[in-house]
């Protein structure tokens, strides 16, 4: 084409900016996300420190003999002692004083060093069973004492999935025994898990049997008022979901099904207009002359839809199962109108009720909890990614 | 009707019961319920009571309602235009002759199946006025105009745009279409075009567009029907800007105060389902006026392949 008849720099120069432009569009959308696990895997007081750190880090040092991970609290800018102080309120307790504060005839403090510009004041990072900070070694060091190398911190998960899950933060980092700390309704992580995987199985199901049944019968099966009924079908495709949430509220309210997952699941065994749409698409592509032949044979409806039209349809069916799957697991409205009691929860509706009360602070402990219900869904569509990808270019096109 | 045709109906009505049902419960009932409701005093705890058009000439009057309207056009107004220009951008992108077309794929479309509570998660971390990412980049080359970078959700002016960007992130869907659009023109045209002489942006603007305008009709509008129901992400974060913030008030300074967000606090916090009802319908209006509007406007201009 003319790539042929342009001359071959401009043509090299053509395809470097090509690549740049996707390159840096790579950066931009996949940095969100890798950010995300950052932050799940730093320790909470990498997720404020300036600059941000893309890789999480661990600083050692050796304090009083003894090897152990410290937090880099802060940076010496002047000449100054450090001292323990031997009387006081803060007896047994170490600072960092500016040299000129500093009296060596003072009885109530100790010089244990002096410190030059550029070093580093270090804590004994806080871990279980430590009750007060005055456990806590403290020295300062110059910067090439202190040892720093990429850690991931693993252990924010179960922690943030126990937080999310009901327990305190106290119990979590070992501060109280466990059980006795001011823990909300502790339900438990794996309840949200298994709420959300009955919504998204069982609507799967429903969504899989129901429409390809109506598809069937708007597709291959000629009846009086079916073309008017497909009609009205994609006319109601428009309809603002906010329309029917009161009267449906009202509706499983009667039912007594609200505070259960039963709204959630019941209705996808009832049609979408959407994948009767789109199954019946499909449907209409399989050649006739099969189920004709079976018909003449005296196979009933049934048969011919269950034995031979279905199976021939299977790609459209792992499309609408597939859609399915992911809106379920994504939504969050319907949860939220629904469901009342926290061990009913889904996911995402577990996450923002996590966030309210939780947000703010613990950055670490939200990211992981967020990464734990996107990677499900980025694995699914990394091995059913083909049908994904098609299922939506049938629905724009032919839409 | 004859004993042939009798069976056949039956047959239909047999497989498409289940829809018959569906169709009466989860659309048709709902649907003239809200409109009866929306004529009535109806709190869900007692039985409606009608009181004619007066839910609608109270909407006239009520700010919050012109307010949440507001909102919600500027960020539709935003976010539909700028994700059409990037969806069809990296579409375009994808669609030139390139080596690792399924990883750039994968990645540009990988956003989207995001669940919205996540990513707005994410986002308000990324956002965050102190410690975020964005205003890390954004810091240095603020200072070098004396000015410090927004605290963006944090900040009624800027929290609009913080949504409209984070919406450009998710628009992996209308990429994905776009593509195959793109992939349907016919090859011949283009070469014809280059033998003419044409330069790139005149095959772009001349033979692509074109092409692709149907794709562009129904991306533009099922964004705009998106954007004007956009409810999620504005809940999540409007709750999560500084700490335990009420989701329903659209903080800060109700600047985040979304159309479905007032529904939804009108229906369930205050129990004015009539009054929520009405909204609703003046919701569906606007998007039935849209879409009509829309196939109108695009009516001349959008050239259906193999159509007359």
């Amino acid at each position: 084409m003319t790539a042929c008849l342009a001359p071959s720099g401009s043509r090299i120069a053509a395809r470097f900016v090509l690549y740049a432009c996707l390159g840096f569009g790579a950066l931009l959308f996949s940095f969100p996300l890798v950010w995300m696990l950052g932050t799940s895997l730093s320790p909470i007081e990498q997720t404020v420190s300036y600059p941000p750190r893309l890789l999480p880090v661990a600083h050692y040092a050796t304090i009083d003999g003894r090897r152990l991970e410290v937090t880099m609290d802060l940076e010496v800018r002047r000449r100054s002692a450090f001292v323990e102080n031997l009387s006081g309120l803060r007896v047994g307790t170490r600072s960092v004083i500016p040299v000129e504060s500093y009296r060596s005839e003072d009885p109530s403090i100790q010089l244990l060093k002096w410190v030059e510009p550029g070093w580093w004041q270090v804590t004994e990072r806080s871990s279980a069973s430590k009750f007060s900070e005055k456990d806590l070694r403290r020295d300062v060091l110059p910067p090439e004492r202190i040892e720093t190398r990429v850690e991931l911190r693993w252990e924010n998960y179960p922690k943030a999935l126990a937080s999310m899950g009901g327990r305190s933060l106290e119990e979590i980092e070992g501060f109280v025994e466990p059980g006795k700390g001011a823990g909300s309704q502790n339900v438990g992580f794996a309840a949200f898990v298994v709420n959300t995987l009955v919504v998204c199985v069982l609507g799967v199901l429903g969504t899989v049997l129901s429409n390809s049944l109506v598809a069937y019968g708007f597709a291959r099966l000629k009846w009086r008022g079916r073309d008017v009924f497909f009609a009205l079908t994609l006319a109601t495709m428009m309809i603002p979901y906010p329309v029917l949430m009161v009267p449906l509220f009202g509706m499983y309210e009667r039912l007594g099904w609200i505070g259960t997952l039963l709204p959630l699941w019941v209705p996808t065994f009832f049609g979408n207009a959407f994948n009767i749409f789109l199954m019946r698409q499909f449907f209409l592509t399989i050649p006739t002359d099969l189920s004709e032949a079976a018909r003449l044979d005296g196979c009933s409806e049934w048969r011919i839809f269950w034995r031979i039209v279905l199976p021939l349809c299977k790609p459209v069916l792992a499309v609408a199962a597939l859609f399915h799957f992911l809106h379920a697991w994504n939504d969050f409205l319907g949860p939220l109108l629904y469901l009342t009691r926290k061990d009913t929860f889904t996911l995402g509706l577990a996450l923002q009720d996590y966030q309210s009360v939780h947000g703010g602070v613990q950055w670490h402990f939200l990211m992981a909890a967020s990464a734990v219900t996107v990677v499900p869904i980025i694995v699914l569509f990394l091995f059913t990614q083909k049908t994904i990808v098609r299922g939506i270019a049938t629905t724009g096109s032919k839409g | 009707m004859t004993a042939r045709e009798r069976r056949e109906w039956l047959a239909g009505v047999g497989f498409t019961s289940l829809w018959i049902v569906g169709f009466g419960a989860f659309l048709l009932y709902p649907v003239l319920a809200s409109l009866f409701y929306s004529f009535c005093d109806y709190s869900i705890l007692e039985p409606p009571v009608f009181i004619g058009v007066d839910n609608y000439t109270k909407l006239l009057s009520d700010d919050v309602f012109w307010l949440s309207l507001r909102n919600t056009l500027i960020y539709a107004v935003f976010s539909v235009p700028l994700g059409t220009v990037v969806s069809l951008g990296l579409a375009l992108l994808l669609n030139a002759d390139i080596k690792g077309r399924a990883v750039f794929r994968t990645i540009f479309y990988l956003p989207s199946i995001v669940p919205l509570v996540a990513s707005s998660m994410l986002w308000l971390w990324i956002f965050n006025g102190q410690y975020g990412l964005l205003n890390w980049v954004l810091r240095p080359v603020a200072d070098l105009f004396g000015a410090t970078p927004p605290a963006w959700l944090g900040d009624p002016a800027w929290s609009k745009p913080a949504l409209v960007i984070m919406s450009l992130w998710g628009v992996g869907n209308s990429m994905i279409i776009y593509l195959a659009g793109l992939q349907d023109v016919p090859k011949h045209l283009y070469e014809s075009a280059s033998i003419d002489g044409a330069t790139a942006w005149q095959r772009f603007w001349h033979i692509t567009l074109p092409m692709i305008s149907p794709v562009v009709y129904f991306n533009v509008i099922m964004g705009l029907i998106g954007a004007l129901q956009v409810f999620t992400q504005v809940f999540v974060i409007a709750g999560g800007v500084g700490g335990n913030a009420n989701p329903l008030e659209g903080s800060p300074s109700r600047s985040t105060l979304f159309y479905t967000i007032y529904l939804f606090s009108t229906a369930f916090f205050d129990l004015r389902m009539g009054y929520a009802s009405a909204l609703a319908w003046v919701l569906f209006v606007v998007v039935a006026l849209l879409t009509a509007l829309g196939t109108r406007a695009s009516r001349g201009h959008i050239h259906y392949l193999g159509q007359p």
